[in-house]
């Protein structure tokens, strides 16, 4: 009988990342998916990143993953978004070369070592005293495993839904995977039923470009990963985007088919995202709005297919045809492939641990699509997380638990638990409220160390970002007292029309001032010392340096918010606090504490329901 | 949710009359803060556990408030176990919530309900038996401000303060769009639009703190004290006011011996009256106890009510004995009887007939305004009367100014959604809601977003 030290469940984002990490981190890691060569297949967009995106890309890189060095080498359109506005909001994307996307994630998992690709499906789970010991597969295979990482995305019982015809199906052209949602009920698990849906795919050369729109990417794209090397980047030549808009006539047609829509009839009883609504749900629900805006994305460099963003549908193929020929550029458009509405099970996600561990059967980890959320980035960092967990807990080695100040994995973690979403979850940069330092830019700073500790990370690597960090910190204590003279600046203030300055005053000072840069600034003076010539060759130094002298009072004050949260996060609570007998705790406050647990009085005051002198109570119970 | 080892206040004692109040300061820093705001001998900082210091308590325009004993507790050797101040003021209202004002303007809060008592818990100086008994009693007290809460008092401030925190939301939104939907095809904001909206809800929440005195008013009462000399009719004038027969009435100088305390709202606003013993020079001893708790009831209303007969005319050493225990500008110099005489020149403020009824609305509008100021409240208005209100009211405003500078000083959407977000969950403290995902919420409802 076969036997590994974890099994994880399923090739997608975030089984990839959760048996990569394990691996490294010394255990033996069987992946088991139904089909090797969809392993880091996309199944919606062919796209990484975007907002709040970008920067769960950017951590899942800090500590060690390989979203983002994959990413990077089939990357056909890099561009980072909104950076018109401060650096907390600036967020990477790119449009991916689809098949070498998903060829390039096989090869990285197959070459893994300890870590063995087993091409079946998981039927069920086995456990032994609430512990986790194995499961049987399709192939009537039983495997024994001390830790079981369920990644299924949108497999479990999944059902495809055109117009009023459903098929079974977890994706386009693969199956469904059964059986495995009704062992973890008997387990004792409860399951919920999400959707999702994607958009029809146009044939390349059917469209007339020529009236579109064009959208390229950045000039000097950057990549995802700070260990992509920087010469050989970009990877692949880049492509643009292109842009156009449904009108009314389009609408009108839509509607003809409603009558046929699986979402209007209530043929589909899975909640889908709001903020990723079929066209057919914003035809409905914004009636006013004349036009609705659409991306032409490339699926690829050879690619015949063309991913029409924003076009999202489930209603019957010929409806959904008739309205995109009406689309300017689409006139002459052939429809490869129908749009389409996916339902699954997923596991509302009160159900699992900070870890990503269940609360009900030890050693069995959960991550991805199947505890609500939508992504392939929010999917791989929950991997990387369970993967890492699984292993730490299997070497009897602390757990690793990231906290709202210091990630969006964290984020995103917590407001799963403790939320318990029962709509599919995307990532924001609103739903994090230390924003301001949660940047892209500082995520090695902020979370290598892990990475480095798990062996993720290499020792060159890490380093590197030592050195930077010293850098950066002799820089600013330089740039503090350096001073710079009126004679040396103001012609350079004078020649682009900036307010010139009468005293001597520090580089740090100056610098403050919106319209200067670090780098022209310093520029202007020389005879600097060591340190400042270090910082000019040093692109990534200078950048932090820059951002830390800028905006230093926000981020001052936004830690200091963190240092006075820090103390309530502290009081933790044991996981198998008894709630019932508590009855000075209001009945509300009293059943969401004890379905969700909280391990700490600050996770404790984030569940909706629970008041101020509930917390108060439990402060005086935990005491007792 | 508050950290456990800041500084805290409250009133120990029970809230209302009593000549004496305690309030009770707990944490770390609360002789520090003590000592900013307290006048005496020597620093606070340098006395001994269990020593008691007189002295004066100043406000933020350093003018006096009280004069108080001040007990010092020096951790661990206090209620609480932490280091502690007892101040014993004068028991006015008034006094109390302008010490406890001073107090949370120099860095300590609000206690909130049972809240020493759990620091003396978590300090271990209650038995650990008692954790029951403590948790009943935050929970209680917190049963009965909620249905406190629900008064219509409360129910139109907490329908304003939603709704500028809807606002705020709205705001928030529109920020927050250009920063997690920059692809969409949306129009976003303009920023001379957010400033106006903004300075709208600072407006709006500044009257809600012009508010604050006179909704403090509105929820204790203004205390009113009817003196004069004997048989001047302030007996009549209260059972006038009260329409029952509450106190005697005879033409016999001297009837009424001690106080009567009555409650009687008008217009909505609720007068505490104290018809006192007619004052003058006597042998008789109770008459003279009488005379004696008149003085003190002076001392402690916000409005005095100086009575003259029409027919006997001004008293003024009265006058000049009522200025020296309370302030001119609370006398109101009422002349009664007028229904016996034609004409007057005898000096005062309104002429009435506690007889009659002429003359009565006049003394309620001098009433009003001599307890309120001229404020135009209605009962249709929100009103702040809870000084943890206040101060929430007040934070909110800082963040909103805070994110107008940042508007003004053209930094971008996120730096400004910082100080939106805050003063959102200030306001929300108010009304007791803490979600964060409103702002989401709110974006997918309003806009279409999704590609
Ligand atoms: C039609 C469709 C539309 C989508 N639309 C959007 C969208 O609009 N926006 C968005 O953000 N995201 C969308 N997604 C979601 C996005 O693709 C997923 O969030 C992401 O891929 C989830 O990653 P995952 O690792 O959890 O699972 P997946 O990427 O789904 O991978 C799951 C893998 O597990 C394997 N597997 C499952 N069960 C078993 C089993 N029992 N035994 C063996 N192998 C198993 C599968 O074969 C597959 O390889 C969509 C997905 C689909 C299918
Ligand atoms: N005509 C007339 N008589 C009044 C009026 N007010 C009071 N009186 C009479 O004046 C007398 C004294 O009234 P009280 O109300 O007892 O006077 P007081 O000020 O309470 O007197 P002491 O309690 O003795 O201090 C009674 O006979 C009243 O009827 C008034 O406005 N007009
Ligand atoms: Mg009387």
């Amino acid at each position: 009988m076969k036997e590994f030290d974890i099994i994880v469940v399923g090739g997608g984002h975030a089984g990839i990342e959760a048996a990569i990490a394990a691996a490294k981190m010394g255990c033996s890691v069987g992946m088991v998916t139904m089909d090797k060569h969809a392993i880091g297949r996309m199944s919606c967009n062919p796209a990484i990143g975007g907002s709040a995106k970008g920067h769960l890309v950017h951590e899942i890189d800090a500590l060690g993953g390989v979203m983002g060095l994959i990413a990077d080498k089939t990357g056909i359109q890099f561009r980072t978004l909104n950076k018109s506005k401060g650096p907390a909001v600036w967020a990477g994307r790119c449009q991916s070369d689809r098949k070498l996307y998903s060829e390039e994630a096989e090869r990285v998992v197959s070459s893994t070592q300890n870590l063995e690709i087993v091409e079946d499906s998981v039927l069920e789970a086995i456990e032994e005293n609430k512990k986790i010991v194995g499961v049987r597969t399709g192939k009537g295979e039983e495997i024994k495993c001390k830790a079981l990482i369920v990644c299924s995305g949108t497999f479990l019982n999944g059902l495809m839904h055109t117009g009023l015809s459903s098929t079974k199906g977890g994706r386009f052209g693969e199956s469904p995977a059964t059986g495995l949602t009704e062992s973890l009920v008997k387990m004792g698990f409860v399951s919920g039923r999400l959707k999702t849906g994607t958009p029809p795919r146009l044939l390349k050369n059917s469209i007339n470009w020529n009236i579109l729109e064009e959208q390229p990417g950045n000039e000097n794209p950057e990549p995802f990963s700070l260990r992509t090397p920087i010469y050989e980047f970009p990877y692949l030549p880049q492509v643009s985007c292109h842009i156009t808009y449904t009108d009314p006539i389009v609408h009108k047609i839509l509607e003809k088919g409603f009558d046929r829509s699986p979402l209007f009839t209530g043929l589909i009883s899975g909640v889908g995202p709001r903020y990723c609504p079929s066209i057919e749900d914003k035809v409905v629900r914004f009636a006013d709005k004349e036009r609705h805006q659409l991306f032409l994305e490339p699926e690829g460099l050879d690619s015949d297919l063309i991913y029409l963003n924003g076009f999202s549908s489930s209603l019957p193929a010929e409806i959904q045809f008739e309205a995109l020929r009406k689309i300017k550029g689409l006139e002459k458009a052939e429809m490869v492939r129908h749009g389409y509405a996916v339902e699954y099970d997923y596991f509302p996600p009160y159900q699992i641990d900070l870890t990503l561990e269940t609360k009900l059967i030890e050693g069995l980890y959960f991550a991805g699509q199947i505890n609500g959320t939508s992504g392939y980035e929010e999917a791989a960092g929950q991997g990387i997380i369970a993967g890492i967990n699984a292993a730490l807990n299997i070497q009897r080695r602390p757990e690793f638990i990231l906290k709202r100040n210091q990630a969006y994995i964290g984020v995103l973690i917590d407001d799963l638990v403790g939320k318990s979403t029962n709509e599919p979850y995307r990532m924001f940069t609103s739903r994090a409220e230390h924003r301001l330092l949660l940047r892209q830019d500082n995520a090695d700073r902020r979370l290598m160390k892990y990475g480095f500790e798990f062996e993720l990370i290499s020792k060159e690597t890490y380093h590197e970002l030592k050195e930077r960090e010293i850098l950066i910190i002799s820089s600013k204590q330089y740039l503090r007292k350096r001073k710079i003279q009126p004679g040396q600046i103001n012609s350079f203030l004078e020649s682009n029309n900036l307010s010139i300055i009468d005293n001597t005053e520090t580089i740090e000072k100056i610098v403050k001032r919106p319209e200067l840069s670090l780098r022209t600034v310093l520029e202007q003076s020389n005879g600097y010392d060591e340190t400042i010539l270090k910082l000019l060759n040093n692109e990534k130094a200078l950048q932090q340096v820059e951002i830390e002298i800028k905006y230093e009072g926000y981020i001052r004050r936004q830690e200091e918010l963190v240092a006075k949260i820090e103390k309530i996060e502290k009081i933790q609570i044991p996981l198998n606090f008894d709630y019932t007998n508590l009855k000075a705790i209001s009945t509300e406050g009293r059943e969401k504490l004890n379905k969700i647990k909280p391990r700490s009085i600050g996770q404790a005051s984030r569940i909706s329901g629970v008041t101020p002198s509930d917390l108060s109570v439990l402060l005086v119970y935990l005491k007792s | 949710m508050h950290f456990e080892d800041d500084t805290i206040v409250a009133l120990a004692t029970p809230f209302g009359v009593g000549a004496i109040s305690v309030i009770r300061v707990s944490g770390e820093k609360s002789i520090e803060t003590i000592d900013k705001i307290f006048i005496g001998k020597i620093k606070l900082e340098h006395c001994r556990s269990h020593t008691i210091h007189y002295g004066k308590i100043l406000d933020s325009s350093n003018e006096l408030i009280d004069d108080v004993l001040v007990s010092i507790f020096i951790s661990p050797h206090s209620y609480t176990g932490e280091d502690s101040v007892e101040i014993s003021s004068h028991g006015s209202v008034l006094i109390v919530e302008k010490i406890i004002k001073v107090i949370v303007e120099n860095g300590a809060r609000l206690a909130e309900p049972g809240e020493f008592t759990k620091r003396a818990f978590l300090n271990g100086r209650i038995d650990l038996a008692q954790a029951e008994a403590v948790a009943d009693v935050i929970n209680s007290r917190n049963e009965a401000s909620f249905r406190g809460a629900r008064n219509q008092l409360n129910g139109l401030l907490s329908q304003r303060v939603n709704f500028l925190r809807e606002s705020l939301i709205n705001i928030s939104s529109m920020i927050e769009l250009e920063l997690d939907f920059a692809e969409e095809d949306l129009e976003f904001v303009s920023l001379p639009q957010v400033l106006e909206k903004l300075y709208s809800i600072e407006n709006e929440i500044d009257e809600l703190l012009d508010s604050y005195s006179f909704g403090r008013i509105i929820k204790d009462g203004i205390n009113v004290a009817l003196v004069g000399k004997p048989n001047v009719g302030k007996s009549s004038l209260l059972n006038y006011l009260l329409k029952e027969k509450r106190a005697i009435v005879s033409e016999i100088p001297g009837t009424t011996r001690d106080i009567i305390r009555e409650e009687v709202a008008i217009n909505g606003i609720l007068f505490t009256l104290y018809d006192t013993a007619g004052m003058r020079t006597t042998h008789d001893e109770i008459e003279k106890e009488g005379v004696s708790r008149s003085v003190e009831t002076v001392k402690n209303a916000d409005v005095v009510v100086f009575l003259n007969d029409a027919l006997t005319g001004f008293t003024e050493d009265l006058y000049q004995q009522l200025k020296s225990i309370t302030e001119e500008k609370r006398i109101i110099n009422v002349l009664n009887k007028i229904d016996l005489v034609t004409d007057s020149n005898i000096p005062s403020d309104v002429k009435i007939s506690a007889k009659t009824g002429e003359g009565i609305d006049e003394l309620f509008d001098k009433l009003k305004e001599k307890a309120l100021g001229t404020g135009n409240y209605s009962e249709k208005t929100a009103i702040v009367t809870n000084i943890r209100h206040f101060n929430s009211l007040k934070k909110a405003k800082e963040f909103i100014e805070n994110a107008r500078e940042s508007i003004k000083e053209r930094l971008t959407g996120e730096f400004i959604a910082v100080d939106l977000r805050n003063a959102e969950d200030t306001l929300g403290e108010i009304i007791g809601r803490v979600t964060t995902d409103d702002i989401l919420n709110n974006i997918f409802i309003k806009f279409c977003i999704g590609k």
